[in-house]
């Protein structure tokens, strides 16, 4: 039974309901003041409908998606939709998730972000903390890290990437209207994204390890 | 906050439930989905599905009717709806001929309209897709994502409506209101800002005399912030910025929108038109038609814009063409 994904889920799903106000208040300062509302909407959803009684594990990853499609809304519902949706087509039919299916899942997830929000990194979006994170996870794997190590350079990596996110000016979504005036602020999208990353890692460290 | 609500998380269910208690031989909703469609079907015909964020009452479900939309979609207070509704939407009043969805410029409404054309391709039901960006105080280049719709969508609904109504095959449907796109520029301007029922705090802040020239339906920043002048001078300015684009000159005629924000009465809505067509007649342009009133608000927001839509004969045929829907009639 996927138990281990249901928790890891409910896990992210926590940490981002627990971020709440943080994310709807760095989305006041360059968007609509939503994202915080949004994202916790979505995933008190999602833990409402998925079940752990599920066989496989890219099923509750499609169901995660499909629930975020329908209750998030925006631009976020879209986007962090389609990233569960195409996680999900990385591991069909998988029983458990290694290093290697981590990075074939991170490779599709951040391939439907740009098809969807047709955006690059560097544009102040998701992206400039899911690239970064998925450079330092290939490069862990290739060194024969650990997971644990993996895992830590991955965050670390995103979290600078959400620390460069203030320095540049935002050319995708509601903040781009700004222009220069988003310079200085960090992108919600880019934070949210970077909580998801963090708590799959304290999953790991705390139940997988 | 002072609003005539009852829950603020309620607004957007009983005002659609409101709306087709007014208006039964008009519209009706699809139950379980905030979506609107015509009363009476849509048979026959190209449909056309437009929505968004609610707040821009009459826009969309006040469009919903003979000559204009087939369906609307409402979302959340100023967040677009989901693939899922846009696509039971599609589905209602497809008949056939295909659908038309006609999209605001704004990245959740892209998205969501086009994981919806993607579920409803899968099905076999043939959609195509138009986004509306009439608003020039957003600088149109690789820099920002693009302009975004206001109330110049309005003339796109009535345009490529007529044409759906008339007969026309879904690509001339789509290049009609490609044509509409290319010819509407709106500019707008607010003299107070919105508050949003659940947020139940102004969107922004601005001071006693100040005014904001440009802001987006959402609150979103416009090109500058200036001391509050005359409405004439307000609108020579909304005017500049328009003329900017050199898409209008001497000898062409043009259709007007006068759009209140929701917190405008109308007779400033009237002084704004009235230097509007004082400006036009100065500059050899003739106006063929001129609407004035709330037609794309943005809730409680104070203020105006200004949509110019360059006609040609086409456009002028489908313009003064019949429609029949609760916010917008012409016979």
């Amino acid at each position: 039974m996927a138990t281990k994904i249901y928790q890891c889920i409910q896990k992210i799903g926590e940490e981002l309901i627990a971020n709440k106000e943080f994310l709807t208040d760095l989305d006041a300062a360059i968007g609509d003041a939503d994202h915080g509302i949004n994202m916790a909407r979505g995933f008190t959803e999602v833990l409402q409908q998925i079940s752990q009684e599920e066989e496989d594990i890219s099923v509750v990853l499609k169901k995660t998606g499909m629930v975020l499609l329908s209750k998030v809304g925006g631009a976020s519902g879209p986007l962090y939709g389609t990233a569960y949706m195409k996680a999900a087509g990385a591991v069909a039919g998988k029983k458990e998730i290694t290093l290697e299916n981590a990075k074939e899942m991170m490779e599709a997830v951040i391939g439907g972000i740009k098809m969807r929000g047709k955006a690059e990194k560097g544009e102040k979006t998701m992206l400039d903390a899911l690239e970064p994170a998925f450079e330092a996870l290939k490069d862990g794997i290739e060194a024969g890290e650990s997971v644990e190590d993996c895992l830590m350079h991955m965050c670390d990596a995103a979290r600078e990437g959400v620390e460069y996110t203030k320095t540049i000016r935002a050319t995708k979504g509601r903040a781009s209207y700004l222009g220069d005036r988003s310079i200085g602020h960090q992108d919600p999208g880019a934070t949210s994204s970077l909580i998801t990353l963090e708590a799959i890692r304290t999953f790991y460290l705390e139940n997988l390890k | 906050m002072k609003k005539m609500i009852n829950k603020p998380d309620d607004v957007v269910e009983e005002m659609l439930e409101g709306i087709v208690a007014a208006h039964p031989e008009y519209v009706k909703r699809i139950d379980g989905y905030d979506v609107l469609v015509r009363a009476g079907g849509s048979q026959g015909k190209v449909a056309l599905v437009s929505g968004g964020g609610s707040g821009h009452e009459p826009a969309h479900g006040g469009y919903v009717g003979k000559g204009m939309l087939d369906a609307a979609v409402a979302g959340a207070m100023f967040t677009s709806p989901t693939p899922d509704q846009v696509y039971e939407a599609i589905k209602a009043c497809n008949g056939g001929k295909g659908v038309l969805l006609v999209i605001k410029n704004y990245t959740g409404d892209v998205m969501n309209f086009e994981m919806a054309a993607e579920m409803a391709e899968d099905e076999g039901i043939e959609v195509a897709k138009v986004i509306v960006n009439d608003d020039v105080a957003v600088e149109n280049s690789t820099w920002t994502t693009g302009r975004r719709g206001i109330a110049g969508t309005i003339f796109v609904h009535k345009i490529a409506g007529a044409c759906a109504e008339s007969g026309g095959e879904l690509n001339e449907v789509k290049t009609v209101a490609e044509k509409v796109i290319a010819n509407v520029r709106t500019m707008g301007m607010a003299i107070a800002p919105c508050t949003v029922p659940a947020a139940g705090k102004p969107s922004f802040e601005l001071g006693e005399d100040e005014v904001e020239i440009g802001m987006g339906i959402h609150g979103e920043p416009g090109t500058h912030r200036e001391k509050i002048r005359t409405v004439a001078e307000t609108t020579d300015t909304l005017l500049e910025k328009i003329f900017a684009e050199d898409l209008y000159h001497e000898g062409d005629e043009v259709a007007v929108i006068i759009n209140g924000l929701g917190g405008t009465p109308l007779q400033e809505l009237y002084l704004a038109n009235l230097r509007v067509s004082e400006v036009l007649e100065e500059k050899g342009i003739q106006v063929a038609k001129t609407w004035v009133g709330n037609f794309m608000t943005s809730i409680d927001m104070a203020g105006y814009s200004v949509t110019l839509l360059k006609l040609d004969d086409e456009l002028k045929k489908y313009l003064s063409a019949p429609a029949d829907t609760p916010a917008f009639v012409q016979v």
